[in-house]
C-alpha cells in the first residue's frame, strides 16, 4: 500500500534531507520516523453529542548516531528547513555524551514483514462525521427507549508509521482503528461495553449499546454486601485492566533493573496450569506494526507457557548486554525502557461467561475495573475499583446489582487461581492498551472495601 | 504567528457560525533522563499547529492541523463546521455560552533563567552526579534521574474580538532510587514521585531543589526500608507530608468540583462527582479548619495551573472551594458557567495542545495554611503515622472512595519520629477524610507542588497542575489495610 496521508515517496524525500544534512556535520548514520495521522472522535454525553473533533498531524522524528552516541530531535514542521534543523539538533545533542559501547549499528534491510500484516480498511479511513453523528444517535435511541442517559465515544482514526534509515531500512505501516464505548447510566445503576476493530464493519455499535443498558437496568437498586474474598467472573475488559498491568515486567531491560517480579523467577510456574500467553502481532485480532521501534521484525513469542514464565522480550540493546537475542520489541532509541511486549494474547479455555455464572453458587460479576494501580511491585500487588455493571450471582444466577468495591488483588495470585476461562477476543479499557484475553472465573478475589454506589 | 491565527479565525467564520476561537501553539521540549549510570533519554522536540472551535447550529466542532500553510489552515475550518452541523443530528439543547469581556493583552511568565540556554551537557552533568551518589549507596539497585523542560507561546484569538498572546515554561526534575531485596522493591523518590517537583519557573527552579545534596539521604531510605517495620493495620491519627496531601487534594477535591463532570461530560471515562449541584453551599466538606481554592493567578504561586488567561480567554481567577469547611464553589467553563445560571466562567478552560479542545481542568487547587506551628501538628496527639512521597493513588469514579500508598512512613509518639515503616497505605471517603482534618502547619511550611501527569478527557489529554499544601494531620484514619491485601 502507499497511502496518500504518507506516500513512500515523501518519506525517502525526508531522508534523503535529513542524510544530506548529517553528512555536512560529519554524520553518516541517520534513522528517520514519520508518523502521518488522522483521529476523529465523536463524544456524546446526556443523550447528546456534546464534543466533536477531528486532527490531523505529522511527526518527523530523526535520530543521528556516531561513534556509539545518539540522540533524537523531533519536529511536526515537514519543511526542509525544520528537518535539517531537528538532525542539527539531534547531532549537538549526541556529541556531549559519552559512548556507549553496546549500542548497535542501525539496521540493515531487514526480510520485509510490513506486508503480512494488513490493518487498514477503506470503511474507517471514509467515515464522515455524519456517518459517526448517526451511529452515535442510534446508540443513544436504544438507551433513551430505556429511559436511560447514555455517554461515550466514536472514533475512527487513519495512520501511516514509516521508519527508514541511511542504511538501507524501510518499514511502512498503514492502520486504521475504529472504536466505540458506551455508558448507560439510571438514577443508581450503569452498564458499558467497548470494542475496537480495524475494521468499522465488524464494530456492532447497536449490540454494544443493547448490552450497556441491559447492565443498567440489571444493576438498579444495588445492595451493599461486605468486603471479602469472593468468588469472581471477570469479563475480558476487566481481566485486561488487571492482567494488563503486569506486561512491562517482561522484558529484558526490567530484568536487568531488578525491577521487574520476575526477577529470579524466569522458569518458575508462577501462575496456573490453565494460563499461557503469547505476543503475537500476526494474530488477526491484534493491531500495530510488524516492526519494533529499529524495524526489527516482531516474533511470536511465548511468555507464559502453562502457568510457567519462560520468556521476555529483548531489544538489540538489551539482548547486546545481556548475551540473548533480540525479540523484535525494543522501543525508538535512545530510551531507558528497552522494550515491551505490545501484542499480548491470554489463551482462553472452552467455558462461556454464561458457563461460568451457572458453575457460581455465591460470587461476582465484574463488567470493567477501574483506576488500578501497583501498590507493590514484587507481588504485582494491586488496587482499583469496579465500575459500570457489578453484580451479585447465587445460585448459578445472576439476582442483583451491588455497590462497587474497591480491591486489593496480587496478579499472581490471581493467575494461581483461575477455574474458567472463556474464548479470548479483543478486550478494551482504559486502563492499558488493547489485547486479546479471555473471560476469567476466580476463586477468593479479595474485595477490601465498598463505596457508596 | 498573528497572520496565521487570524487566518485561522477567519476561515472558521463561515455561514451559520455563532462563535468561533482559535488557539495557535508553538511547543518547545528538552527531556532528559539517566538510569544506572547512562545517559538514557535525550530528546528534543517541537510541535506548531492550530486548534479551531466553531459553534454552528448551536453545537461545537473543533479541527485541529498542523499544516499552517492555506490550504491546511481552510480545510481545518470547513472541517470544524461540517463537525458542528454534524453533532446537531444528535443535539439536547444548543449550547449558551457565559458573556466574558473581548481582551488584546501578552504576557510572560516569570522565568529568571532561560532552561533552554542552559546546555545540555550542564543539566547532564547534573543529573548523572545525582544518579552516582544514588548508586554510592550499596543496596541500592536503580537510580533514575529526570528533566523536563516546557515553553509554550499560544496565541489565542476568538469572534468577539480577544487576541491574547501567552509565553509559559515549566522546568520539572527529580530522581529515584530502587532497593530490590529478596521479595520486595522497595523506593524513594526526591523531591517527589512523578519525576520530581515541577513549575512556572526556569533553571532556577533546579538550583533551588538542591538535587545533589539529598540524593545520599534518599538513597540510604530506600535501602532501609527492607529492614524497616511493615505499616501496622489499624484506624488512627495521620500525618502526610506536603506533597502527598498535595495529590489527596488533587484526587479528592480537584477532580470532584470539576463542573464538566458534575454535569455528565466525563461519565464513560474519567466518571463523574459526588459533588451534585444540590450539594453547592449547603455540604460541610471538611472541618472547620479546612479552606480550599482553585487559584490561577501569579499571586498564588509559580504553578503548573498558573497563567493570564485560559484556552477560552477568561481571565485566571481566585475561587473558594472550601471556605470554613463548607463547599462553595466549582471550576467552571463558559458554557458549563451558563448551564447552571452563573453569569461568569471560573476560567478553567485547558488544553493539553493545539491539537485538543480545551477542558476543565484543575488550574492550582490548594489547601490554605493553616495555623498551627509544624511541632504542635505532629506533637499534638499521642501517636500518629507519618507518610512521606505518594507510591500508589486510586479513587472511584464519583470520588467517593480513595486509597493512597507512601514510599515511607514513621511511627509519631509524642511529637518525635519512631521506627521507619515500610509500604504504608491509608483509605477512606472524601467528605469523611476532610471532615477528620484537626492540625494544618502555616505558611512557612506550605509547597505549591506540580502534578505533570493528569489525565482527563477523550482523546486523552495530560495536563500540568498545581496544589499547594502543608503537613497536616487527621483523625481515625484507616491506616495499612491495602498492603495486608
Amino acid at each position: 500500500m502507499d497511502l496518500e496521508l504518507l506516500p513512500r515517496a515523501r518519506c525517502t524525500e525526508i531522508l534523503e534531507t535529513a542524510r544530506k544534512e548529517a553528512a555536512a556535520h560529519g554524520v553518516t548514520d541517520v534513522e528517520v520516523t514519520v508518523v502521518a495521522g488522522s483521529e476523529a472522535l465523536t463524544r456524546f454525553a446526556n443523550n447528546g453529542i456534546h464534543q466533536n473533533v477531528d486532527e490531523r498531524s505529522r511527526h518527523v522524528s530523526i535520530r543521528c548516531m556516531q561513534d556509539r552516541r545518539t540522540a533524537r530531535a523531533a519536529t511536526n514542521r515537514m519543511d526542509a528547513d525544520s528537518i535539517r534543523r531537528a538532525v542539527s539538533d539531534s547531532i549537538s545533542i549526541l556529541r556531549v555524551q559519552q559512548p556507549e559501547e553496546q549500542l548497535p549499528a542501525l539496521l540493515e534491510p531487514q526480510a520485509t514483514v510490513d506486508r503480512e500484516v494488513h490493518r487498514w480498511t477503506e470503511s474507517v479511513a471514509r467515515c464522515s462525521p455524519a456517518a459517526r453523528a448517526t451511529l452515535v444517535r442510534e446508540a443513544i435511541d436504544l438507551a433513551r427507549q430505556s429511559g436511560l442517559t447514555a455517554a461515550g465515544i466514536l472514533s475512527t482514526s487513519e495512520t501511516v508509521e514509516a521508519l527508514l534509515s541511511s542504511t538501507g531500512l524501510f518499514c511502512y505501516h498503514p492502520q486504521t482503528m475504529a472504536t466505540f464505548s458506551i455508558t448507560a447510566m439510571d438514577d443508581d445503576s450503569s452498564g458499558w461495553a467497548k470494542e475496537s476493530s480495524t475494521d468499522l464493519a465488524a464494530l456492532d455499535v447497536r449490540a454494544l449499546a443493547r448490552r450497556a443498558v441491559e447492565k443498567a437496568v440489571r444493576s438498579r437498586h444495588p445492595q451493599e454486601l461486605p468486603p471479602g474474598a469472593y468468588t469472581v467472573i471477570l469479563e475480558p475488559a476487566a481481566v485486561l485492566d488487571l492482567a494488563g498491568q503486569m506486561f512491562p515486567d517482561f522484558s529484558g531491560t526490567s530484568m536487568e533493573d531488578q525491577h521487574s517480579f520476575l526477577t529470579g523467577r524466569l522458569g518458575e510456574k508462577l501462575f496456573g496450569e490453565n494460563i499461557s500467553i503469547t505476543d503475537d502481532v500476526f494474530h488477526p485480532l491484534q493491531a500495530g506494526p510488524a516492526f519494533d521501534g529499529e524495524g526489527m521484525p516482531r516474533q511470536r513469542l511465548t511468555l507464559v507457557d502453562k502457568g510457567v514464565a519462560v520468556e521476555v522480550v529483548w531489544s538489540r540493546i538489551a539482548a547486546a548486554r545481556n548475551s540473548k537475542r533480540p525479540t523484535g520489541h525494543g522501543l525508538p532509541l535512545p530510551n531507558e525502557a528497552g522494550e515491551l511486549p505490545l501484542n499480548l494474547v491470554i489463551a482462553g479455555g472452552d467455558s462461556t461467561v454464561e458457563k461460568m455464572i451457572a458453575s457460581t453458587t455465591r460470587g461476582i460479576l465484574v463488567t470493567r475495573l477501574w483506576y488500578i494501580r501497583e501498590v507493590e511491585p514484587f507481588a504485582k500487588l494491586m488496587t482499583g475499583m469496579t465500575r459500570d455493571g457489578t453484580f451479585l450471582i447465587q445460585g448459578g444466577e445472576v439476582t442483583t446489582g451491588v455497590r462497587n468495591f474497591r480491591f486489593n488483588q496480587g496478579i499472581v495470585d490471581m493467575l494461581g487461581k483461575v477455574e474458567a476461562l472463556g474464548e479470548p477476543v479483543r478486550a478494551s479499557g482504559e486502563e492499558t492498551f488493547d489485547m486479546v484475553c479471555p473471560a476469567m472465573k476466580v476463586s477468593e478475589f479479595n474485595f477490601s472495601e465498598v463505596t457508596k454506589f | 504567528m498573528h497572520d496565521i491565527a487570524k487566518k485561522a479565525l477567519a476561515a472558521a467564520l463561515r455561514t451559520g457560525v455563532s462563535y468561533a476561537d482559535v488557539r495557535l501553539v508553538d511547543e518547545r521540549h528538552r527531556t532528559l533522563t539517566t538510569k544506572n549510570g547512562r545517559v538514557g533519554r535525550v530528546a528534543s522536540q517541537e510541535s506548531l499547529g492550530v486548534g479551531i472551535r466553531v459553534l454552528a447550529d448551536g453545537c461545537w466542532g473543533f479541527a485541529a492541523t498542523d499544516d499552517c500553510g492555506k490550504e491546511g489552515i481552510e480545510a481545518a475550518g470547513r472541517l470544524a463546521v461540517e463537525i458542528a452541523r454534524a453533532s446537531a443530528l444528535a443535539r439536547i439543547h444548543k449550547v449558551e455560552l457565559a458573556d466574558e469581556p473581548p481582551v488584546r493583552m501578552s504576557w510572560t511568565s516569570p522565568c529568571a533563567q532561560d532552561p533552554f540556554e542552559v546546555s545540555v551537557e550542564t543539566q547532564l552533568t547534573l543529573l548523572l552526579s545525582c544518579d552516582e551518589e544514588l548508586r554510592r549507596e550499596k543496596g541500592v539497585t536503580l537510580s533514575e534521574t529526570s528533566m523536563e523542560i516546557n515553553r509554550t507561546r499560544q496565541i489565542f484569538l476568538n469572534s468577539e474580538g480577544s487576541d491574547i498572546d501567552q509565553r509559559r515554561t515549566t522546568t520539572g526534575a527529580g530522581f529515584t532510587a530502587y532497593s530490590f531485596g529478596a521479595h520486595e522493591i522497595q523506593k524513594r523518590s526526591y523531591p517527589n514521585s512523578f519525576g520530581g517537583q515541577y513549575q512556572l519557573k526556569g533553571w532556577e527552579l533546579v538550583e533551588e531543589l538542591k538535587l545533589r545534596e539529598n540524593a545520599a539521604r534518599v538513597a540510604s531510605e530506600a535501602v532501609a526500608l527492607h529492614s524497616a517495620v511493615q505499616c501496622p493495620e489499624k484506624t488512627g491519627h495521620l500525618i502526610l507530608d506536603s506533597s502527598q496531601l498535595g495529590l489527596q487534594i488533587h484526587e479528592s477535591i480537584g477532580h470532584p468540583i470539576e463542573l464538566d463532570r458534575v454535569l455528565g461530560s466525563e461519565a464513560n471515562y474519567a466518571g463523574m462527582s459526588f459533588l451534585t449541584l444540590d450539594k453547592l453551599n449547603h455540604l460541610r466538606y471538611g472541618s472547620e479548619i479546612v479552606n480550599a481554592v482553585c487559584d490561577a493567578r501569579l499571586d498564588h504561586g509559580p504553578g503548573l495551573g498558573t497563567f493570564a488567561y485560559d484556552d477560552e480567554g477568561v481571565a485566571a481567577q481566585r475561587v473558594d472551594i472550601i471556605r470554613d469547611g463548607q463547599f462553595r464553589g466549582y471550576m467552571s467553563s463558559r458554557e458549563t458557567a451558563a448551564a447552571i445560571g452563573q453569569t461568569r466562567s471560573s476560567g478553567t478552560m485547558r488544553a493539553s495542545g493545539w491539537n485538543r479542545i480545551p477542558l476543565i481542568r484543575m488550574t492550582n487547587v490548594s489547601l490554605e495554611p493553616g495555623a498551627q506551628s509544624l511541632e504542635e501538628v505532629f506533637g499534638g496527639v499521642d501517636e500518629a503515622v507519618y507518610m512521606e512521597t505518594n507510591k500508589s493513588w486510586s479513587i472511584d469514579d464519583k470520588r467517593y472512595n480513595f486509597q493512597f500508598g507512601c514510599e515511607i512512613a514513621w511511627e509519631i509518639k509524642n511529637g518525635n519520629r519512631g521506627r521507619m515503616l515500610k509500604n504504608p497505605t491509608y483509605s477512606g471517603i472524601s467528605t469523611e477524610f476532610w471532615n477528620s482534618c484537626q492540625a494544618i502547619a502555616d505558611r512557612r511550611h506550605w509547597i505549591l507542588w506540580g502534578v505533570p501527569n493528569c489525565g482527563k478527557g477523550q482523546p486523552e489529554q495530560v495536563m500540568g497542575t498545581g496544589h499547594g499544601a502543608s503537613p497536616s494531620r487527621f483523625a481515625g484514619i484507616k491506616i495499612g489495610g491495602g498492603h495486608q491485601g
